[in-house]
């Protein structure tokens, strides 16, 4: 049985609808991260598990338990929020005893409790600081602890970590996985951040635009976008996604007067059908000129990333990117070619978006 | 805007001399005045310098005006004025900033307004509800017939009283409603961040916990900057305890017992000892304001968080 299920679930704030019916089970002890560009509705499907929003319609049960109609506290979520949210005038360890101080927890086994919980996250010297006195990574980690403290059956985290600079996040990643780990707390985590989300979920919900367009564990996510906003979405940099149609030959017509053969996707083509394909930029090379299938492009400029490098080419009036790792000098303007390997071709819908499946 | 110059200095300072001066004068009579015999204080033109009967006249203002009891009077109806002010308007402005209930603007609105009707705009409805504070009910019941149905069926005549004059409740009941209170708080409250709203319900704290626990603290500075002032405006009270209070040697309060230490027509002009007594009476307004001074200032200006 799984520990969260949400069934139909819809939001309206006055008339209009942001959250169009959505369905997703979470199972147990599993670390789930809901993606989606801002305004997607992710923070809002949040909060209506944690009970800070009205459900509008359908239904969210949590260990079994239908929750619409019940108080936050009443719950077992416990909520980590993106600007801490910390108490300004108690100290860290009051802080994190809140909640055990308001559920009638005796002071014996409350300093205990506080005292394991600071241990786990190192903040044992800073119990009697208060928030306004630690840093943004010490103030972080006193917002997992208080979350932690109540020993929930679900932890909630609404974009914990973009107050924190790039590199404290990647320690309050590593952190949070541990905790994760070593509690194996059913977590949900809402995040825009892609990079986050894949190395953190056990499964990713991407959504957009109130809606749920694809559900899967990163690779299955990363390797078969459902949609052509998935696509776009998750991989940095972005997928090349080319609009055009096939011919009654089968090859691929994009952009203007570029044909591509792909022989690939023999079992879908549809000769005239609006669609959109899509490859990764580790799928384009650099090739030689002679080479089958090679494509004559221009390039447009080139973005140094140290290990590899990024071109940006134009081909037939369509824009190329491709993951380089040659060390040749390449300048701007500098004709090349590039080929496109046609195994890990993508094709989407021109219509709806959704993925043709091959 | 900062400018240094020597001439601008000059002028600055000219300017702040000045209204001290301004300010500080009238009180230098006071205190001159207080420490002359009847004989200095009487002389035309005034000495503007102190004399030695300082004590002679606190001692004999104290013991004509019974300033004792009405000291002790003032301080109980300002105490009591303050805490029930600052109570009555963080639970309105906590109602009205964190419920989000149908007419809370409408609340909001009808509490704003009464900033525009002062004490002694509605002196004689007041007076007439403190003369009778259950008249409201029986007018309800008379209105709606209830007082004819009780009597017709028991026997017994509705008439409900609780007169209010002469009383400490009478003093202080009718003053401790405070739009301008409601107000600070509430534009308090708003600046705390939902976040912290949120985190608390989270924690699985109730409303009252959330005001308890977090407000009530966070607040603090707020308060005792209201507190300075309310004491001071409801020390300073001068009608209200006039009309309220027939009984004057137990009700009396300190600053309507002024007047009638001031020298009448015929009588002896001992202006010497009303100034005294004056002295005694704007003293505790002086000291809380003092000691409040760091809190009032930050509590109104800045917020720290």
């Amino acid at each position: 049985m799984s520990q969260i299920s949400i069934r139909g679930v819809k939001k309206v704030y006055q008339k209009t609808e942001v959250i169009h019916g959505v369905d997703v089970e979470i199972e147990h002890g599993e670390f789930v991260v809901i993606l989606g560009p801002s305004g997607c509705g992710k923070s809002t499907l949040l909060r209506m598990i944690a009970g800070l929003e009205d459900i509008s319609a359908g239904e969210i049960s949590i260990g079994g338990q239908v929750v619409n109609k019940l108080e936050p506290r009443e719950r077992g979520c416990a909520m980590v929020f993106q600007n801490y949210a910390l108490y300004p005038h108690m100290t860290v360890k009051q802080n994190i005893g809140y909640a055990l101080k308001v559920a009638k927890v005796a002071k014996p086994e409350r300093e205990a409790r506080v005292m394991a919980v600071a241990e786990s996250v190192s903040l044992v010297p800073f119990l009697d600081r208060r928030p306004g006195e630690l840093s943004g990574g010490q103030r972080q980690r006193v917002a997992m602890a208080r979350a932690m403290v109540r020993e929930p059956k679900v932890f909630l985290f609404d974009e914990p970590f973009s107050n924190l600079d790039a590199k404290l996040r990647v320690a309050m990643r590593a952190e949070v996985r541990r905790l994760h780990r070593d509690l194996g707390v059913t977590s949900v985590f809402v995040t825009h951040d892609q990079i986050e989300a894949m190395t953190l979920a056990d499964k990713l919900i991407i959504m957009n635009a109130g809606n749920v367009e694809q559900i899967g564990r990163p690779t299955d996510v990363y390797n078969h976008p459902a949609s052509r906003f998935v696509a776009d979405f998750i991989g940095s940099p972005a997928m090349n996604l080319f609009d055009g149609e096939f011919d009654a030959e089968g090859e691929f017509l994009y952009g203007q007067g570029g044909r591509m053969s792909v022989p690939q996707l023999n079992g879908v083509r549809q000769p005239g059908r609006k669609v959109v394909l899509g490859v990764r930029p580790e799928s384009v090379r650099r090739t030689g000129a002679d080479a089958h299938g090679a494509i004559p492009a221009v390039v447009d400029y080139v973005e140094e990333l140290g290990a590899s490098r990024l071109i940006h080419a134009e081909a037939n009036g369509s824009r190329f990117v491709a993951v380089d790792t040659e060390t040749a000098a390449i300048t701007n303007g500098m004709p090349v070619h590039l080929s496109v390997d046609g195994a890990a071709l993508h094709l989407f819908s021109a219509e709806d978006g959704r993925r043709i499946t091959h | 805007m900062i400018e240094r110059s020597p001439y601008f200095d000059a002028f600055t300072y000219a300017v702040m001399i000045i209204g001290l001066g301004l300010v500080v004068f009238p009180f230098w009579v006071v205190i001159v005045a207080a420490s002359q015999s009847l004989q200095e204080v009487s002389s035309v033109p005034i000495s503007l310098l102190p004399s030695d009967q300082l004590w002679v006249n606190l001692s004999e203002a104290w013991e004509r005006g019974g300033l004792g009891t009405k000291m002790l009077n003032s301080m109980i109806v300002s105490v009591g004025v303050t805490i029930g002010k600052i109570t009555l308007a963080a639970m309105s402005a906590f109602a009205i900033v964190f419920f989000n209930f149908r007419s809370r603007m409408i609340c909001f609105w009808l509490i704003f307004i009464t900033l525009m009707l002062p004490l002694e705009v509605r002196i004689v409805p007041t007076y007439a509800i403190a003369a009778n504070a259950l008249m409201p009910f029986q007018a309800i019941l008379d209105v709606t017939g209830l007082t004819w149905l009780v009597q017709t069926v028991s026997g017994v005549q509705v008439s409900l009283n609780w007169n209010l004059l002469n009383s400490y409740t009478g003093l202080i009941l009718p003053l401790v409603a405070t739009a301008t209170g409601t107000f600070l708080y509430r534009q308090f409250f708003m600046t705390i961040p939902d976040e912290l709203v949120e985190a608390s319900k989270m924690d699985g704290a109730s409303a009252m916990e959330f005001f308890w626990d977090v407000l009530i603290p966070l607040s603090r500075t707020n308060m005792l900057a209201l507190a300075t002032i309310m004491f001071v405006s409801s020390w300073n009270q001068y009608l209200w305890p006039l009309l309220i209070t027939t009984d004057r040697e137990n009700f009396g309060t300190a600053v309507m017992q002024l007047r009638f230490l001031i020298p009448t027509m015929n009588g002896t002009p001992d202006w010497n000892v009303t100034m005294a007594a004056a002295l005694i009476i704007m003293l505790p307004p002086l000291l809380v304001v003092a000691f409040m001074q760091r809190w009032f200032v930050r509590g109104l200006i800045s917020r720290d968080k």
